[in-house]
């Protein structure tokens, strides 16, 4: 038997700028994981995962990352992915800037 | 000091031209990543969790004043205002763009400085004693050799696509501060009979299959070093494995085979590819150790300095700890630590930068050093000039009185930006750096080096710390292995590991622990923890960390 399958996002980092960005349902990529297309089904992630790896030209690296529902939209399971949507721990940089 | 000459001038400027159009090429969407990417590795730009990092070569660790000005100005303009300084006498930024990449780069170049060859299965940034030039106990300096060693590597046809990366090292002295036994090559300059030679070490590394270099020449005459080297690297070239990344290392090569056998086809194709050599390189190196020589030392008066020692307990407390012992009467080595209670290892603010560079240019015959130990070092200051030196220090939050201590810890950057780590590192030693400060025990601890890395890559060089973290992943949890006893100087051991890991807040009272029994056990004052460690072995340390916590539990 397969494992089930747990829910995904696809996340990949900006050719540019080099953050940490999320596919979104309309094929679009965001910065925040809260507004990224959750995937709960596997055949279903590995088209949007193709899809993530032909974006040359603004997404470098992209995988698929365990998510969860949360309020506000998916959220990072492990905490790897935690401190992607966040940034490092000791300066104040990255995405915490902002938020 | 060594300046480049015009063939470098035009080899880095072409370089940096190339990278461009590649970035360019990149951008417009011409270049795929599969493509680019080994072209970025091979100017240092790789892709981290948060950003892009540029990887700076520190060659042997020295820069003048107006290179280490220029390293600010980069940080300020391009970067968030700091830099930090890695184990690999590296500087390296966290949050370039890729767009402005060339024009760091470029920059770079404007003050003979570059990231070529600090990534990719290339021999790397060559390494050397930060004391070099300076120490008293040396023999002679290291860095024209590195230097030599530099240019004859430097988009060698030969070597450019080793089966792994390769990494040199050069000491002048016995006390190992540049801890040739965990490179590929380490080379120790000395004296046999009035002759100057090398002690030539292979196989050493850390990394997942940690290994102490082993000695493959005694005595190489100092002529033969280029050839000699060569005839390693071009054995390794051949032996290394190229189907598993994991044992491609030269230390694998030399483990699989024997240091025996390796040597004797390092001898069989140095016999045959010595004769090639004509000399020229010895005339090189004849150049190149004419722009090393040493500043014109001259002994002031050292009065200042006693006062200050005798006056003030914060510059004495500085000085105890900080300063080493330079060659020439009257001057001192200064150890600038970048290790604040609480701050990250290595990282310095580009304000810091320029007050280091102006006192290297004020009080330090211009010349600033990187340690491995992620510290910035002023070679050469006379002793009468350093209260002015301490106070300048002070007023840049650069005076912490901790060299070699507890709070002294070597740290990669870990979860908080590399891409490969299984755990933080960085905010580890900030913890550890805190709870001692605030025990004020660190002075009492005396010498005790802890080393963090992120994962079993081991950039932080955990295996050689006298008590070593090792940050893992287990089942999602960031969890902390500690190894214990290693040593990463002339002495060297890889740790023992201690038993199962800590969680990320358990560490710290684990490492509390181990210092308690250590105070307790050592047999005085003067008896360091490593001393104690191997008078005493693992055991009672292992009753201190896991006793209490398994009678808590039962
Ligand atoms: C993007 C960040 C980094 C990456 C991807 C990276 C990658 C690696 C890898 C894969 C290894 C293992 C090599 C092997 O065993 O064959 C390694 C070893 C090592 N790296 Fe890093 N590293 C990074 C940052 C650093 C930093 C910041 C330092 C200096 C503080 C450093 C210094 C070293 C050292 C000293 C070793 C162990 C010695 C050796 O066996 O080569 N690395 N690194
Ligand atoms: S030891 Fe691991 S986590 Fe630390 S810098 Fe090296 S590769 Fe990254």
């Amino acid at each position: 038997m397969s494992r089930e399958f747990t829910p995904k996002v696809v996340t990949a980092n900006d050719l540019i700028e080099g953050d940490a960005i999320w596919l979104t349902e309309d094929d679009g990529w965001t910065r925040d994981m809260a507004q990224a297309e959750l995937i709960e089904d596997e055949a279903h992630g590995q088209l949007r995962l193709l899809h993530a790896l032909s974006q040359h030209s603004v997404a470098v690296g992209a995988y698929l990352a365990d998510a969860q529902l949360g309020e506000c939209g998916p959220q990072p399971v492990h905490f790897r992915e935690i401190f992607r949507t966040r940034g490092p721990s000791n300066h104040a940089h990255g995405k915490q800037e902002s938020a | 000091m060594y300046h480049y000459n015009d063939f470098d001038t035009a080899f880095v400027r072409n370089r940096v031209a190339q990278f461009r159009a590649q970035v360019g090429r990149r951008i417009d969407g011409s270049l795929t990543e599969d493509e680019f990417k080994p072209l970025r590795l091979m100017n240092g730009l790789y892709l981290q969790l948060h950003a892009y990092m540029l990887r700076v070569a520190i060659p042997y660790g020295t820069l003048n004043s107006r290179q280490m000005h220029q390293l600010a100005m980069i940080a300020d303009r391009w970067d968030r205002g700091y830099g930090h300084f890695t184990t690999r006498q590296n500087i390296q930024y966290n949050w370039p763009k890729l767009r402005d990449v060339p024009d760091m780069l470029e920059a770079l170049a404007d003050v003979g400085m570059h990231a070529i060859q600090t990534s990719g299965n290339t021999i790397r940034n060559v390494t050397a004693d930060h004391f070099a030039g300076a120490a008293a106990d040396e023999v002679a300096d290291p860095r024209p050799v590195a230097e030599l060693l530099r240019q004859w590597s430097t988009d060698h046809p030969e070597f450019q696509f080793l089966p792994r990366k390769f990494k040199i090292a050069v000491t002048g002295a016995k006390a190992d501060r540049a801890v040739i036994r965990s490179h590929d090559i380490g080379i120790q300059i000395i004296e046999k009979d009035g002759e100057t030679g090398y002690r030539i070490i292979i196989g050493g590394g850390l990394g997942r299959t940690p290994m102490v270099g082993k000695v493959i020449r005694d005595f190489l005459p100092s002529a033969d070093l280029l050839p000699y080297a060569e005839a390693i690297v071009s054995v390794y070239n051949q032996l290394g494995r190229r189907d598993n990344k994991f044992k491609a290392r030269v230390k694998i090569t030399v483990h699989e085979h024997g240091i025996d056998e390796i040597r004797r086809l390092v001898e069989e194709r140095f016999a045959l590819i010595r004769s090639g050599f004509s000399g020229v390189d010895q005339q090189l190196l004849n150049g190149i150790e004419a722009a090393f020589a040493p500043p014109a030392f001259d002994a002031a008066p050292i009065g200042p300095y006693a006062a200050a020692y005798g006056a003030d307990p914060v510059f004495r407390s500085w000085a105890d700890t900080n300063l080493s012992r330079h060659r020439a009467p009257g001057y001192a080595i200064v150890s600038i630590s970048l290790k604040k209670h609480g701050a990250t290892p290595g990282d310095a603010s580009s304000k810091q930068m320029r007050v280091m560079a102006d006192l290297a240019e004020r009080f330090g015959h211009d010349e600033l050093r990187i340690s491995h130990e992620q510290n910035v070092i002023l070679p050469h200051v006379r002793q009468g000039d350093l209260p002015a030196v301490h106070a300048a220090l002070k007023a840049a939050d650069l005076a912490t009185a901790n060299i070699g201590l507890i709070s002294d810890i070597i740290a990669c950057p870990g979860m908080d930006y590399c891409a490969l780590a299984t755990a933080r590192s960085i905010p580890v030693a900030q913890e550890i750096a805190t709870r001692f400060d605030e025990l004020k025990l660190e002075h009492e601890i005396g010498p005790l080096k802890i080393k963090i890395s992120g994962c079993i890559n081991a950039c932080g060089h955990h295996h050689v710390g006298h008590i070593g973290i090792l940050g893992l992943d287990r089942a999602g949890v960031e969890n902390y292995q500690i190894t214990l006893g290693g040593d990463g100087t002339e002495t060297t051991v890889i740790g023992e590991r201690a038993g199962p890991g800590f969680a990320a807040d358990a560490i710290v009272p684990a490492v509390e622990r181990l210092i308690r029994a250590y105070l307790f056990l050592r047999s005085g004052p003067g008896e360091t923890f490593l001393q104690t460690y191997r008078r005493l072995g693992l055991s009672p340390f292992k009753s201190a960390l896991y006793d209490e916590v398994r009678a808590d539990a039962a």
